[in-house]
């Protein structure tokens, strides 16, 4: 589904963490999100499936909008929002469950009660994560006795599991180490072909690598969005010319 | 520069043995306190005493009636305060938003968990034995109870809730989950170990006390067991208390004293015991 973000400004209290986003990301594409810490480039992802709701004194103007339906309209109920706008967060946070409970977990929240119907779903989105041959003889054992770098793709099937049409990426492989990061990487441009994938990374080679648009975030503005080719070898501003080449951030 | 050095080095080693000892001391003070109980009172623990209701002015006998008794107002105490105490836990630490109004929860809490136990004794009386005109009864002295174990509860749980980290609460709502779900899926099973502890002390606290269950539940001597909630009991505590200060022939009771003071404390760590091995299980 197309993402549409319309004059956002987003608030925490009194300071302003968004200025006047505008922005459209096209179905089935990965789109990166970079700039230096604290530039907004979070908050923005997560006002995609109104994880911001969470903290408390927040405020918002503008507009939200996925598959033309603006998302923080009155008749959005945000659980099923969230069903098919996934995320993956930052450090890897699977349930003190097993790893089969955490995969089923979306499933079950949403009324899924078939033993059959589950167990081939959490199959199918282990496979899809690529975690699947690592996992299958120990279904029953704890998230908690997997790799950082498994624990991260188990909570990437858990969020497929439930078939959304978006996922959100918060710095999923920032926490991970070189060999997990690139499996992440292989994954993330795998799913484009379902998914339409937005991604946050402070690593800007990994921007490079699996993205096809890569938005650049400075202080709460949006200074360039465009291909990441564009964004890499010829970019229009000096800031991101700036970034990219390591000058500053 | 090497003198200072030492005399550092001196004064820490003295301070750690000090550190030592007062720890060491209060296992010490412990371990007296069970040996003292164990030694007077082992002689008189067999299977009659365990088994039989007191005879001849309580010289004789046993203490059966009173272990029931307390049985019964531990379990009916928890069924009173586990739920309400859970759930304002629940309210406390996932649902209140308003700082005021949880800071005046939380100090009225506190205050509950500092008035003394007697006075519960009487606020029991007043309110449950004469008003609601439950009597003398177990479920009388559960309420009375169960109002004392309400502060301990309520702050374990919510302290348990608190120690679940945030990024469980986010991964399952943004799973499309509800806050409801994610409570009763992620984060009440994940502190469900923690909460345990806190039935498990107030369970210790419980079957200990004595002064609330003083007018509203038990009984001086009743040979026979209860039929409904709605009987009085005797009492562990309070029988340790009768045959210790007002027995017929204080010297012959002594004995029997020391060996309910006994199985009051078994009968605590066995209860610790059996929680713990709940919250070992769960905490797989």
């Amino acid at each position: 589904m197309k993402l549409e973000a319309n004059n956002i400004n987003f608030y925490y209290g009194d300071f302003q963490a968004l200025k006047n986003i505008n922005m459209t990301i096209e179905q089935n594409t990965v789109t990166a999100f970079i700039g230096p810490s604290g530039c907004g480039k979070s908050t923005f992802l997560r006002l995609f499936n109104r994880m911001n709701d969470l903290i408390p004194d927040t405020h918002l103007t503008g507009e939200c909008l996925i598959g033309g339906q603006n998302i923080y309209d009155k008749n959005i109920t945000v659980d099923e929002l969230r069903k098919k706008v996934g995320m993956v967060f930052q450090k890897p946070n699977p349930f003190p469950k097993s790893i089969f409970e955490n995969v089923a977990y979306g499933l079950r929240v949403n009324g899924v009660r078939d033993k059959k119907e589950i167990a081939d779903t959490v199959e199918k989105s282990l496979r899809q994560a690529a975690l699947w041959e690592e996992v299958k003889d120990k279904l029953k054992k704890s998230a908690y006795e997997l790799s950082g770098g498994q624990q991260q793709r188990l909570c990437i099937a858990r969020a497929l599991a439930i078939s959304p049409s978006v996922i959100l990426m918060d710095e999923p492989a920032s926490a991970l180490d070189p060999i997990s990061t690139s499996k992440i990487e292989e994954l993330i441009f795998e799913l484009k072909n379902s998914y339409t994938v937005v991604i946050v990374t402070h690593n800007m080679q990994q921007a490079a690598r699996v993205s096809d648009k890569t938005g650049f975030f400075m202080l709460g503005e949006l200074i360039e969005f465009d291909d990441t080719k564009k964004i890499f070898l010829n970019p229009q501003k000096e800031q991101t010319q700036n970034y990219i080449t390591g000058r500053f951030g | 520069m090497n003198k200072n050095f030492n005399g550092k080095r001196a004064s820490q080693s003295v301070m750690f043995f000090l550190f030592r000892l007062m720890s060491y001391m209060v296992v010490g003070i412990l371990f007296c306190i069970i040996g003292f109980i164990v030694i007077r009172g082992l002689g008189v623990i067999n299977w009659e005493f365990l088994t039989t209701a007191p005879e001849d002015g309580m010289t004789k006998g046993g203490i059966f009636p009173a272990i029931v008794g307390t049985f019964y107002l531990v379990v009916g105490s928890m069924l009173v305060a586990f739920p309400i105490g859970v759930m304002s836990g629940i309210y406390m630490s996932e649902y209140a938003s308003n700082k005021h109004i949880k800071r005046v929860i939380r100090v009225m809490t506190n205050n509950l968990g500092g008035i003394p136990s007697i006075v519960f004794g009487l606020f029991g009386m007043a309110l449950f034995v004469n008003k609601l005109k439950f009597g003398d009864s177990i479920i009388a002295g559960s309420f009375t109870l169960g109002l004392l174990a309400l502060p301990l509860i309520i702050r374990v749980t919510e302290e348990a809730l608190q120690a679940i980290p945030d990024s469980f609460r986010q991964g399952s709502l943004a799973l499309g989950a509800t806050k409801l779900q994610t409570i009763r899926k992620v984060v009440l099973p994940a502190a469900f170990p923690n909460i345990m502890t806190g039935l498990i002390l107030s369970i210790g606290r419980v079957s200990g006390e004595t002064a609330p269950i003083l007018f509203t539940a038990a009984a001086y001597f009743l040979p026979n067991l209860p039929n409904s909630v709605f009987n009085q009991v005797m009492a562990l505590p309070y029988h340790l208390y009768v045959i210790a200060t007002s027995g017929t022939d204080l010297e012959a009771t002594r004995p029997m004293a020391f060996g309910t003071a006994l199985v009051l404390i078994i009968i605590v760590l066995l209860m610790n015991l059996i929680a713990n091995f709940i919250r070992r299980k769960y905490s797989k």
